[in-house]
């Protein structure tokens, strides 16, 4: 706030002599700022910091009540080790890859072809479908998950991962549609009409400039895409229940935590490990990833 | 071209949404029809009610504390040189990246009785060990502290995206007719910002109260199901006891508030469209 304020008042000659308790202010402002965003860096990174540090110990280590929890005497990368060399955990990598991959694309399909036509055609019942399309992204997911249980019950897909297939849809294609009819729509009305001149298509408007143009939104709406399935635990907690069809999420909580000894090494090895995909995607496209986070909103 | 994006709406979410209706209306084994019996005798039941306060306690306290601290971060964030505000920005962004089941997975060995490292951080500054998850209220607290800690940095996000298209000139305005930083705040940042603060707390309140995770991994409804929210004990009594219509018309009783919520956020939404064009 003051840091603001001082910049025009330089440049006022009559405000003169404010400028010295100005730029005293305006340190002090600095250094508050500093000091929020350092206690705020280690509110949140202290957990998966933590986690870290205990996934690294021995058994004997984390057990050890006599020394800090927070500091480490012998590295040990053995849990990390132990989990990958579980069957029972690379399968859950596995599960969730393929989940991941197949709702990634379906959702992708469904949403580009639903925002071109929404943002592009007018017909009969286009704003209302475009309203119901943010309407269900409002829906969450534990409103429906007991009537679902039922209907992916009734069609024999518990305890597999196409029931999840079937379902994480629901999850991903009303918010890329939603941001995908805000950058589609952004797109100058000249481009189509070019096209149009040169004897496209719709198809080949859609494939050959729209999405190109918009191709930071679709990264953007991928990104979502993939996190969210990523992530999802509701579905697949309800649906379920045999270890070798759970994807991550559920298998690391329910699988990796038996008996009254907890493997606490391994446990946060193993979370860390699962969460460890979209950490990596959000390292090298934070900018993409913020863009679809804040698009939402701001775009619409 | 929208055919699958209808189908999805229609197969997915509104047939299931009508579906969860006639299901709370049977009996146990679904064989008969009981009207209004299931919300009844959820009404009559104590767990319940506490479930009903728990989940608004949950929601309000954490949607506040969310967008007080996530509106603190964005404008310290946007004080400091822009060089600096990517790092910093990337590295409190984090806990949001995180799958929450996983996350929350940590937070629990954190709060652990034996091992609690938070207690060996207090008692090493001469505070007394907390027993986190053992009591009721401080369980409902620590999962409170795990929600923030998660979606905190969603609302510093949103925020100071909103911050960023605030013109520099209306704060030269505000700074010429000598208004104060403070004022400043007041008189232009937020009445700018009024749409998208609106808007990020209403859509935080309809996750947080529907929120599942967190309290599923952290404390599963207990010390004596005094921390259950609607999801928790929906699931509790629909797939784990196996009384469907029940779970049901336990997650149904969100409707009413959510329908309320979506209703100004879809409001918020259209001015802000009308806005922008």
């Amino acid at each position: 706030m003051s840091a603001t304020a001082a910049r025009p008042s330089a440049a006022l000659p009559g405000l003169g002599r404010k400028i010295g308790s100005l730029r005293r202010e305006r340190r002090w402002a600095l250094v508050t700022a500093y000091i929020s965003l350092v206690i705020a860096a280690i509110f949140m990174l202290g957990p998966p910091l933590y986690m870290l540090l205990t996934s690294l110990k021995t058994s004997a280590e984390i057990a050890d009540l006599s020394r800090s929890p927070w500091s480490i005497s012998t590295v040990t990368l053995s849990n990390y080790a132990a989990i990958l060399g579980d069957p029972m955990f690379r399968g859950f990598f596995y599960n969730s890859i393929i989940v991941t991959v197949l709702v990634v694309a379906i959702t992708m399909v469904i949403s580009v072809l639903a925002a071109f036509a929404l943002a592009r055609m007018r017909f009969f019942g286009s704003q209302v479908l475009a309203t119901g399309v943010f309407l269900t992204y409002l829906v969450p997911d534990t409103l429906l998950f007991i009537p679902l249980y039922q209907i992916v019950g009734g069609l024999g897909l518990l305890n597999s991962i196409w029931g999840l297939v079937l379902v994480y849809p629901t999850l991903t294609v009303p918010f890329c549609t939603w941001i995908m009819i805000g950058y589609f729509a952004s797109i100058p009305k000249e481009l189509d009409e070019a096209a149009l001149i040169d004897g496209a298509g719709w198809m080949q408007m859609l494939t050959k400039i729209f999405i190109p143009v918009a191709l930071p939104g679709i990264i953007a709406a991928t990104i979502f895409a993939f996190t969210v399935s990523w992530a999802a635990f509701v579905y697949p907690t309800a649906f379920i229940t045999q270890p070798d069809s759970m994807p991550l999420t559920i298998g690391v909580v329910s699988q990796l935590i038996r008996g009254d000894t907890f493997a606490w090494g391994q446990l946060m090895a193993g979370a860390l490990l699962a969460a460890l995909p979209p950490v990596i995607v959000y390292a090298f496209l934070m900018d993409y990833y913020i863009a679809g986070l804040t698009a939402g909103a701001t775009k619409g | 071209m929208t055919l699958p994006l209808i189908a999805v709406i229609a197969g997915l979410v509104a047939w299931p949404a009508s579906y969860a209706i006639y299901l709370a209306t049977l009996n146990r084994r679904m064989t008969a029809f009981i009207g209004l019996d299931n919300f009844d005798i959820l009404l009559d039941n104590e767990t319940f009610r506490m479930v009903i306060w728990q989940s608004c306690f949950f929601a309000v306290t954490a949607v506040l504390l969310k967008a007080l601290i996530g509106f603190w971060l964005a404008h310290m964030l946007h004080h400091i040189p822009t060089k600096g505000q990517r790092k910093w920005r990337g590295m409190l962004l984090v806990p949001w990246v995180i799958p929450p089941a996983l996350s929350t997975l940590g937070w629990w060995w954190m709060f652990e009785p034996s091992y609690s490292s938070i207690n060996w951080l207090l008692n090493a500054v001469g505070g007394p060990s907390i027993p986190w998850l053992g009591e009721p209220w401080w369980a409902r607290i620590s999962v409170v502290i795990v929600n923030v800690w998660y979606g905190a940095p969603f609302f510093m996000i949103m925020y100071l995206a909103a911050l960023k298209s605030v013109p520099d000139q209306l704060y030269e305005a505000a700074a010429i007719d000598g208004a104060t930083g403070w004022q400043g705040l007041i008189h232009v940042t937020l009445p700018m910002m009024r749409n998208i603060i609106s808007i990020t707390v209403l859509f935080s309140l309809i996750v947080t109260f529907a929120n599942y995770d967190i309290v599923r991994v952290l404390t599963n409804g207990g010390p004596r199901d005094l921390t259950h929210v609607f999801a928790s004990y929906a699931f509790q009594v629909g797939v784990l006891s196996g009384n469907i219509p029940r779970g049901a018309a336990v997650s149904l009783f969100m409707f009413p508030l959510l329908a309320v919520v979506a209703f100004f956020v879809l409001r918020g939404v259209n001015r802000r469209q009308r806005e922008m064009a």
